[in-house]
């Protein structure tokens, strides 16, 4: 009896003691940074580019280590092989990471949403403004840009294309339109979503490029059906995307999309509302669906752009209607079965004759959080400004210049000639190319069901109901 | 022959040291100390066990890093919502439809090794290797074998006309494509528990079955299955469990497509929390499919206890 009194003390005792040291651990803990993350980025109200005074140096950060997050790409290894002349004209070391693209923004997510500052900079696109700018993750490069002591006068911010600078700038309001509020990302390099397909398989054929939706349709099916017939086995007519993934949306869908005048949501003051089951939508979704069905890719659910690109080079899809590096890539000489015999074209026109396209634009941004943000300022200053641009086109693979004196460049217009159509197509796009997506925050949410709502088409459910749960869903979780 | 050194003889010191008793405060401190690593693991796993709790009770997410209480409306949220109805059919088909071909298949195998030979030894290093792949690794070398047009399973196919499937195009085809690579990587972890149980076997039961004339199936069914059901209830249990978490080989093969029919509860957790970045939301995914994970499992045990029990009992 005596002992099982003193094994119940002891119970009590040890309770009494976890307890008060449960207690006493949860102040700590907090200060560990346990708590809920988010919070202010430059610990004050003004921006750090404010510190930076007097005349315009780029060694004003000698010796300093900027550290980067890169995405695997052929415009990352343009960077990376002239991160030499960088630290020789600064005295600043680059450190990077290099992650491939299916894990790339999961790691950057991750590393910007656990508050460390292990990145001073990083690649990301317009769409990941919309997602890491309003938890305050991201610097606003605003102030760093407007102070000539921070920034040289030959960066020159207005030899940019307008779309390209304004796809990094916004309000972080939901529904407000991009080129307004702070700039969370600078254009690096970008891509159009034009149709790139093989002058071969079209001229035996006889067949020319689509001018219209509706012959796109037509031809892709046309091509699937002749195409083995004619010495093609087992090509079929357009590599369009089809995973379940954000990344299916927006090249050729939301450019066709984007073209038949359609939107995303509808901003009705300060509601954003689901439009993809208008009655057009909801027609041009099923077309859509049906020249999957009809001459897209087998195993299209699956399908990347890595696939699609693939495919164009193998000669296994006739066309491409996906990014224009997807198809670059391909088309240069010795890269692929198919090279030297890809042509660019810029694909369907929308009713009067629009060309409106979406783009990917790789940008390049600054962690708000960053303990380095001079040296981290230069690095990006340095990454977009002519001198490495115009290397990185003419000696690299970064062939789509974010800015108009690369572009008029008799060197990048001689190497980018030797592609057929590749110009022209870049010219008659780069006007009408821009974000077409409804800035908001839940936009990865919205698009993967997007995605998803396709497959689901293309399975054979109807459209309209299928559409119509989709915006449903929306609904509750934007607005 | 050198002899050892002697013992040096123990000084006054350490005679005092010896004879004088330990305090009752260090007797009473010792067993404290003693559980102080198992206390210091069991924190480790609480603690962000706890904390994840905790954060579902807010709507915590990367668009409010300064959020509200909301008490339990992230788990209603989720049990009022069709998707995690959608998802936990998936999840529990996913999860019997492995368990139970990999049991059949795992057993089986098993038995076809048990009867010693050379081919059955070879058979048994090249069984292993699937379980040396990494499952992602695994789903990714499948998902271009199941290519429809330049993968080898169709291309194997074709001359019994049979080669143009659309593996993962359609939600059963799917479904059933992620269970077949689940069966491939896991199937000879059910066979090397289930050989490891038959190599245990008692082997007079069966001397005696032989002696009165028993034949395979008989023997089979009335005392290799009985003896050997708590190895392979094991190998269900763990078998069960983790096809219940399933992320790795679904999210390689198909992401959770085509539409939603593959998207397990662990990957709509893992969208939440990651991709769409809501938190909250997403741990109370994850807390839920933990609470079944530990429910099942919980009722699995029991029931290989009872069996264990009733094996014990059996008079020798």
């Amino acid at each position: 009896m005596e002992r099982m009194d003193r094994i119940g003390h002891d119970r009590r005792r040890l309770v009494a003691l976890g307890a008060a040291a449960a207690l006493s651990a949860a102040p700590l803990l907090s200060a560990c940074g346990t708590g809920f993350g988010g919070g202010g980025a430059t610990g004050g109200d003004g921006s750090a580019a404010d510190d930076i005074t007097g005349s315009f140096d780029w060694k004003r950060a000698e010796g300093r280590t900027v550290k980067a997050l890169l995405n695997k790409h052929p415009y990352t290894d343009a960077l990376i092989a002239d991160l030499k002349a960088f630290t020789e004209k600064t005295g600043i070391k680059v450190e990077y990471d290099v992650f491939p693209e299916d894990n790339y923004f999961d790691k950057l997510t991750v590393d910007l949403s656990s508050g460390r500052a292990s990145y001073d900079v990083f690649m990301l696109g317009a769409y990941m403004v919309w997602q890491y700018g309003p938890p305050g993750w991201l610097e606003d490069l605003g102030p760093w840009m407007r102070n000539s002591s921070a920034t040289g006068a030959e960066w020159d911010q207005a030899d940019f294309f307008p779309n390209l600078l304004q796809a990094g700038q916004w309000s972080l309001k939901a529904g407000a339109p991009l080129g307004r509020g702070g700039q969370y990302a600078l254009p690096w390099g970008w891509e159009t979503n034009v149709v790139a397909y093989n002058t071969e398989v079209f001229k035996k054929l006889g067949v020319r490029p689509a001018e219209s939706f509706d012959e796109l349709r037509e031809l892709a099916g046309t091509i699937t059906r002749k195409a083995p017939g004619a010495g093609f086995e087992g090509m079929y007519g357009v590599a369009v995307r089809g995973s379940r993934s954000w990344a299916t949306i927006h090249p050729g869908f939301m450019t066709m999309y984007a073209r038949n005048g359609l939107k995303d949501f509808t901003v009705e003051g300060d509601e954003v509302k689901p439009a993809m089951n208008s009655p057009e939508a909801v027609a041009f979704t099923r077309d859509w669906a049906e020249m999957v069905r009809k001459g897209g890719p087998p195993s299209w659910t699956s399908y990347t752009w890595y696939q699609c690109s693939s495919d164009l080079g193998a000669k296994k899809a006739a066309m491409l209607f996906d990014a224009d590096t997807a198809a670059y890539f391909q088309a240069v000489k010795g890269a692929s079965p198919a090279s030297g015999k890809i042509a660019f074209h810029p694909g369907p026109k929308g009713p009067g004759g629009s060309l409106a396209t979406n783009m990917w634009i790789w940008s390049l941004g600054m962690n708000a959080r960053s303990r380095n943000k001079s040296a981290a300022w230069l690095f990006l200053q340095w990454a977009t400004g002519k001198e490495h641009l115009l290397r990185a086109a003419v000696q690299g693979n970064h062939i789509d210049p974010v800015r108009t004196s690369v572009s008029e460049a008799a060197a990048y217009r001689n190497k980018m000639g030797a592609i057929p159509g590749f110009i022209d197509t870049f010219e008659a796009v780069v006007g009408q190319t821009k974000i077409q997506f409804t800035p908001q925050e839940q936009f990865f949410d919205a698009t993967t069901s997007w995605a998803s709502a396709l497959q689901e088409i293309y399975g054979g459910k109807n459209a309209s109901s299928v559409l119509n749960g989709l915006a449903g869903d929306l609904a509750s979780k934007i607005g | 022959m050198p002899s050892a050194p002697p013992e040096p003889a123990a000084g006054p010191r350490e005679e005092a040291a010896a004879a004088r008793p330990v305090p009752a405060w260090r007797r009473s401190l010792r067993p404290y100390l003693l559980i102080v690593p198992a206390l210091l693991l069991t924190g480790g796993i609480l603690y962000p066990f706890g904390l994840g709790l905790y954060y579902t009770l807010f709507d915590f997410a990367a668009s409010k890093p300064q959020p509200d209480l909301v008490g339990f409306e992230n788990y209603r949220r989720i049990f009022t919502q069709s998707s995690f109805w959608d998802s936990a059919r998936v999840t529990v088909l996913y999860a019997v439809g492995a368990a139970a071909v990999e049991t059949v298949l795992g057993v089986s195998v098993a038995l076809l090794l048990h009867r010693a030979s050379a081919v059955g030894r070879v058979l048994e290093k090249i069984l292993i290797l699937p379980l040396m792949i990494a499952p992602v690794i695994a789903a990714i070398m499948w998902k271009l074998m199941l290519q429809p047009s330049v993968g080898v399973v169709n291309h194997l196919l074709e001359p019994i006309g049979l080669g143009g499937v659309q593996w993962t195009d359609t939600p059963t085809g799917a479904l059933l494509s992620s269970i077949a690579v689940d069966v491939w990587v896991y199937t000879p972890f059910v066979a090397i528990l289930a050989l490891a149980g038959l190599r245990s076997l008692p082997a007079s039961p069966f001397e005696a079955a032989a002696v009165d004339g028993a034949g395979w199936w008989f023997t089979f069914r009335r005392l290799t299955l009985p003896m050997l059901w708590p190895y392979v209830l094991v190998a269900v249990i763990f078998r069960f469990m983790d096809s219940l978490k399933v992320f790795d080989i679904i999210y390689a093969l198909t992401e959770g497509g085509p539409g939603d029919s593959t998207v397990v509860l662990q990957i709509r957790a893992y969208l939440e929390a990651i991709r769409f970045q809501r938190y909250s939301f997403g741990i109370s995914y994850m807390i839920v499919l933990w609470a079944v994970v530990y429910l099942v499992t919980m009722v699995l045990v029991r029931y290989l206890g009872r069996i264990q029990s009733r094996a014990a009992e059996v008079p020798k």
